[in-house]
Order: structure tokens, then sequence, then C-alpha cells
């Protein structure tokens, strides 16, 4: 028999878990202000991530899905993007829509039970977080196709885990955009759990970059842990979409750190030891190592990163503490642009019990 | 004027809509070339071009999801699912994101998507082609659905739908799809959304129907007529809202409701609008509500189908039953 068609995953990383580079590093690499924005992002996610998890703790919050561990990987896809692609994220990137202008009242406003925290008022035109699990991947694929019928040179980049690469969603949407050469960059966020299914029980495929390439769609792997290196991945990915030469899917390997979310206990099924030999891969340990080493960060600028941080994180709740409830014509007046007359009859009665009965 | 049948009907208001606004798509499952199954399609990517006419992959999850990316940006997404069998794949995309897409970034996001779809049985096609399956959809905020009932009222409405800032689900009466002709101006004026159409004044008895049922409603009023049994009818042609003021109106001039509809009884959409009348016409009611609908069974194979589908004895019948009461 011969063989009629071959494939390969390539594995990019550009940064050790020591923070030293693997060989030469991309040109982005060489300008200190870009090196140093990301790493400080990084942190504010950890941070931040850190307090949201704190305020669900206390009551202040719902069920909060955390990112702690992902930073790199949220970070380095966001770096990579422009101002003008479009962001479809599930629900725990928030390193990449801090970077694009979502802010931490608008997250906190969302997970405090609130759809106002959706309005993102600056990145207009990025998708709400998706709760339906890999649900957003046609809606990434169909805004690649609204910029292929307008001619725009602009970029659709959807996040899902890697047990949302189970949903047949996410292969309709890769094939689509395979078959119409789309605009968009998938990225598999393989954080190595499905709430308590281990990536090796979710799929009998070596890598989850290789879910693209029955679509016909090339993938790629990268050190989700090293944010140079997701970076790169991304920036050639996205060059490869805007120039017209269709979708990317990235497998980005980094690891959960936290509970799948607040209301996960994920003692009950994670092997003893291997949290504790995660912690020594993750991602800000090694950027800011290599930072230090070219002589771009020392304890005295960590130390005063940590405490602006603190400063607008607190500034993020009191925000969100301190908006007025919505009110309960809010559940009604954002279901049509033109509503049914009838839904004002049920207004009315929303507002006459008002919101309801404590519990 | 052209004289044209229901689904030439859509093809106009289609070929306007493209014409008249550069944002207007239309994507599924054979829409190009081949002009869809039932041809609704046809020509228009020849005229309007691939990228404004795409045969999409055979996947209506991925219809319906992918129109919400692109009504996202802008784009008025008219998409074809095949046959109303092959909804439930979509409904996932329908549900959980076109209808609430507005309300849940509260307005930021909107999903301008028309999805078409053929709706019910009666035209000898194969298993799962023959659902009537509305109010799956009517159960969903944020949505509307509408089921014209002449060629008229699909060029109308349709243009109506293609022009909403929301999605509509737009059921078209497969039966109808070549039953009949009617001379249409091809003027690009849209029908309103949201309205049911008197289709014939009576003094007796109210009977509310939608879609293919219509015509075995129509062919019922007659032969009652014949008895003197005067017949209000009215196509309910927006399924989802339900034109409330249009059926309180007759049934407080005639005193009695006979709804007819072919999808299945329970929970049907009859029991909405039987209930509905209760309680806020109860009164005027000098008989019992009667339903008279497609069976608790599944639609059979096309072998049985005509005896799903209520025929006009079973709607004479419950109109004289009606005036027993």
């Amino acid at each position: 028999m011969k063989t009629v068609a071959e494939f390969a995953i390539g594995r990019e990383q550009l940064l050790d878990a020591s923070g030293a580079p693997t060989g030469p590093l991309p040109a982005f690499a060489g300008d200190p202000e870009q090196l140093l924005a990301m790493y400080r992002m990084m942190v504010l996610c950890r941070l931040f991530d850190t307090k949201a998890v704190n305020l669900q703790r206390t009551g202040k919050l719902g069920t909060y899905a955390p990112c702690t561990g992902h930073e790199a990987t949220h970070v380095g896809v966001a770096a990579a993007m422009r101002a003008e692609d479009v962001a479809v994220p599930v629900y725990r990137e928030y390193g990449t829509l801090l970077w694009r202008g979502v802010t931490m009242t608008e997250i906190l406003t969302y997970w405090a039970g609130d759809e106002r925290g959706n309005d993102f008022a600056a990145s207009r035109e990025d998708f709400p977080w998706c709760v339906p699990i890999g649900s957003q991947s046609p809606h990434a694929a169909g805004i690649a196709m609204a910029f292929k019928v307008r001619g725009q040179p602009r970029c659709a980049v959807c996040y899902i885990g890697d047990g949302g690469t189970s949903q047949g969603a996410f292969h309709e949407a890769v094939n689509l955009a395979g078959a119409q050469c789309l605009p968009v960059v998938y990225v598999i966020v393989n954080n190595g759990w499905a709430i308590s299914v281990p990536a090796r029980e979710q799929t009998a495929a070596q890598t989850f970059a290789q879910k693209g390439l029955g679509n016909g769609v090339p993938g790629v792997q990268v050190d989700g842990n090293d944010v140079l290196g997701v970076r790169k991945v991304m920036e050639e990915a996205l060059a490869r979409a805007r120039a017209g030469d269709g979708p990317t899917v990235v497998e980005a390997v980094t690891y959960r750190l936290s509970d799948h979310t607040t209301a996960d206990d994920a003692s009950r099924y994670r092997p003893a030891g291997e949290l504790e030999a995660a912690w020594k891969l993750e991602p800000l340990l090694r950027t800011r190592a290599f930072l230090e080493a070219r002589g771009l960060w020392d304890e005295t600028r960590e130390t005063q990163l940590r405490a602006e941080c603190a400063t607008r994180i607190e500034a993020a709740v009191r925000g969100y503490q301190g908006r007025a409830p919505a009110g309960t014509d809010a559940m009604f007046d954002h279901l049509y642009a033109n509503p049914p007359a009838a839904l004002e009859q049920q207004k009315a009665i929303a507002r006459r019990f008002g919101g309801g009965e404590p519990h | 004027m052209p004289r044209v049948t229901l689904v030439e009907g859509i093809n106009l208001a289609l070929a306007r809509a493209l014409a008249d606004d550069p944002d207007v798509v239309v994507i599924g499952e054979d829409v190009g070339l081949n002009g869809g199954v039932f041809r609704a399609t046809v020509g228009l990517q020849q005229r309007f071009g691939k990228l404004r006419v795409q045969d999409t992959p055979l996947a209506e999850g991925l219809i319906a999801g992918m129109s919400i990316g692109m009504a996202s940006q802008g784009l008025k997404v008219v998409a074809e699912i095949q046959f109303m069998g092959f909804l439930y794949p979509a409904l996932d995309q329908i549900a959980n994101h076109m209808a609430r897409l507005r309300n849940r970034t509260r307005g930021r996001l909107t999903c301008p998507v028309v999805i078409r779809m053929p709706h019910g049985g009666g035209i000898h096609a194969p298993e799962h082609h023959s659902e009537s399956l509305e109010v799956l959809l009517c159960h969903h905020a944020g949505l509307r659905v509408v089921c014209p009932g002449t060629p008229a009222a699909a060029y109308g409405l349709l243009l109506a739908a293609i022009r909403e800032p929301d999605p509509v689900l737009f059921l078209e009466p497969t039966r109808l799809y070549r039953l009949a002709k009617q001379d249409i101006l091809d003027d690009g004026v849209a029908l309103p959304l949201d309205r049911a159409q008197l289709l014939q004044q009576g003094d007796d008895v109210t009977l509310v129907s939608w879609g293919a049922m219509l015509h075995e409603t129509r062919q019922a009023a007659e032969r009652l007529a014949q008895e003197k049994i005067g017949c209000e009818l009215i196509d309910l042609t927006s399924l989802s809202p339900i034109d409330w003021d249009c059926i309180l109106e007759s049934v407080a001039h005639t005193g009695r409701l006979v709804i007819v509809h072919e999808a299945a009884r329970t929970a049907g959409l009859g029991a909405e609008i039987a209930a509905t009348v209760a309680e806020r016409a109860l009164h005027d009611l000098l008989a019992p509500v009667q339903r008279v609908t497609g069976y608790d069974t599944v639609m059979p194979y096309f072998a049985m189908e005509r005896t799903y589908i209520p025929g006009v004895a079973r709607i004479v019948e419950a109109v004289r039953n009606s005036m027993k009461g």
C-alpha cells in the first residue's frame, strides 16, 4: 500500500522551565517594553484570580472559574492578536480579554451573576464568556466568514479546552474553517483536565494539535507555560490566516493549577504529587527568571508591581460591589430590539413583585 | 405583476433582499448551484456569487452557529435548514446562543438571522422530513417564529424577517410550496411581523390555524357554510409572539373557538391559545374550546401521514361539537 497523505505535529518551546531560551528568539523578544507588558499582565491575572477565588469563598461572588496556571497561554495569545481581531473565549481566559481592554470590574460583575459584565465597554466585538462547552467554535468560524465576505484583513481567535474538543461543534467549525480557508485560529488549551476527566482519557489522539488534521487544518503544539513560544506560534498562525492561507489549530499544553471552578474539589480525583510537579513548570517563575537574566527585572520591581496590581484589583472590587442592582426591567429589556407587546404585561408583574423572596 | 407559488415568492424575496442590501448572505446545504432541494434559492448563487449565496458543510448545528458569528459582525444571514426534522442539531445553537446573545451582552452583540425551514408533512417524504416542531422554538424568549400561509405572505414576511434586528425562525409549509399561485408585486415592501391575518369573517365560530393546515381549515369552513355555520378564519401567521388581540376580538364576536394544527396535541401551540382564551375571555365563550391536532404519536412515515394530519372531516366535526356547546 502506498502512502497518500502524511502529517506531522511540531512542538514549539522558546523558554524552558528555568526561563532559559532554548534557541534564538523572535524579534518581539528583543523589545523590553513588550516583554515587560506581557509579564505584568501575567502577574495581574494571577493576583486577580487569587482575589476572585477569595471573593467567592467569602460569599461575594458566585461560582468562579480560575485561570491560575494559564497566564502564559492567555497573555501570549492576546499579545499576538491585533485590536481589530475578535476573541471568542471560553470562560477563564482573563489574560486575553484583560489585554484587549475588558475590565476586572466587568469580569467580577459577570461572575457576581449579572449579565452587564458581558457588555464589554472597550472590546465591543469580542464574544462574551461561553458556558456550553465547545458551542463557541462555530461562532468564531462565522466571524471569520464575515471577514472573508467583506474582504477585511482580520482574524478570529477561538479558545476551547481539551475536553471541549470532544464536542461535535468543534469539529464542524474546524471543518468549515478548513473548507472555506477562513481567517481563524483555534487555540486548544490543554490543561490536563476536563473537570475530573484527564486529557489522556478524553481521546486516543497523541496530541490535541492533531485534532485539526482530520479536517485538513494544520496543527501545532506549544508549551503553554512559555509566553514567548505561545506568542510566536500565534503570530505565525495569525499571519497565515490574515494572508488568506487559512486556519490553524494550536494546542497550548499547560496545567490547571486550580480546581475546575470554585464549586469543584480536585483533590477528589487528582493524583497526589501531580499538582506539586506542575507548580515547578508554572509560567510566572520562568518568565520572571528570563527577565531577571536580561537585567529587566528585580525584586524591587516585583514588589512595586504587586502593590500596583493590588490597588487596581481593590478598585475593581469596589467597582462591581458598588454597582446598583440592575432592576427587574433588565430581565426583559434586552430580549428584543422590538419587544412583543405581551412581554410588557409580564414586566409589570415582575416590577410589582420586585426581586422575589429571600432564600 | 408575477403570478407565483409560495416557494417562488420566497425566491423573489431572497433575490430582492440580496439586491437591496449588501449585508444579506444566504447560506445552507445545497442552496448554491442546486438552488435548494425545494428550489427556494434557485438562480441566486449565479446572480450574487459564491460568497453571498454559500453552500455550507452538511451540519445543521454549524449552520446555526456560524450564522451567529456572521450576524454578530452585522451580516444579515438567511440560513436554510433543509427539513424541520433536522432542526434538532441546530437547537443547541438557537436556544443557547442565537436567542440569548442580545440579552446576555445587554444589546452589545445581536443576531439578525433568519432560519428558513420547510414545516410539516403531506409530500410523501422520507422519515424525519415531515415534522411540525414549532413549539420547540416558541418556548424560547429572544426568537420570533413566523409561518406564512400564502405566496404574498411568504414574500412580505420574509422581507420583514430579514430586516428584523433579531432572529426569526421562518417555517415554510411544505405542502403549500406549489399548491397555489398568487399575483404578487415584487416591490420590496415588507408585511408587519407579530400579526395574525383575518382571512374570512363569520359570526358563529372562530377557526385559528396556520401553515399548511389552513388549506383543510378553509375547506372545512366552506363545507360548514353550506350548513349555515359562519366561520371566522384566522391565519395565526406569527406563532411567536401570538397576536392575542386578533384572536380575542374574534372570540368576543363568535363565542366559539376551534384551533387546528398539524403538530402533536400535548403541549402544542393550541394548548397555549386555549389557555390564554380561558384566562382572558372565558365569559365570551359559549362552548368549550376545541383542538383539532396531530396525534400524540411519532409523525408516521408517509404511508400513514394522511391518517396523522387532521383532515376536513375532523375539523368539521369539531366545529359541529362546538356549535352544540
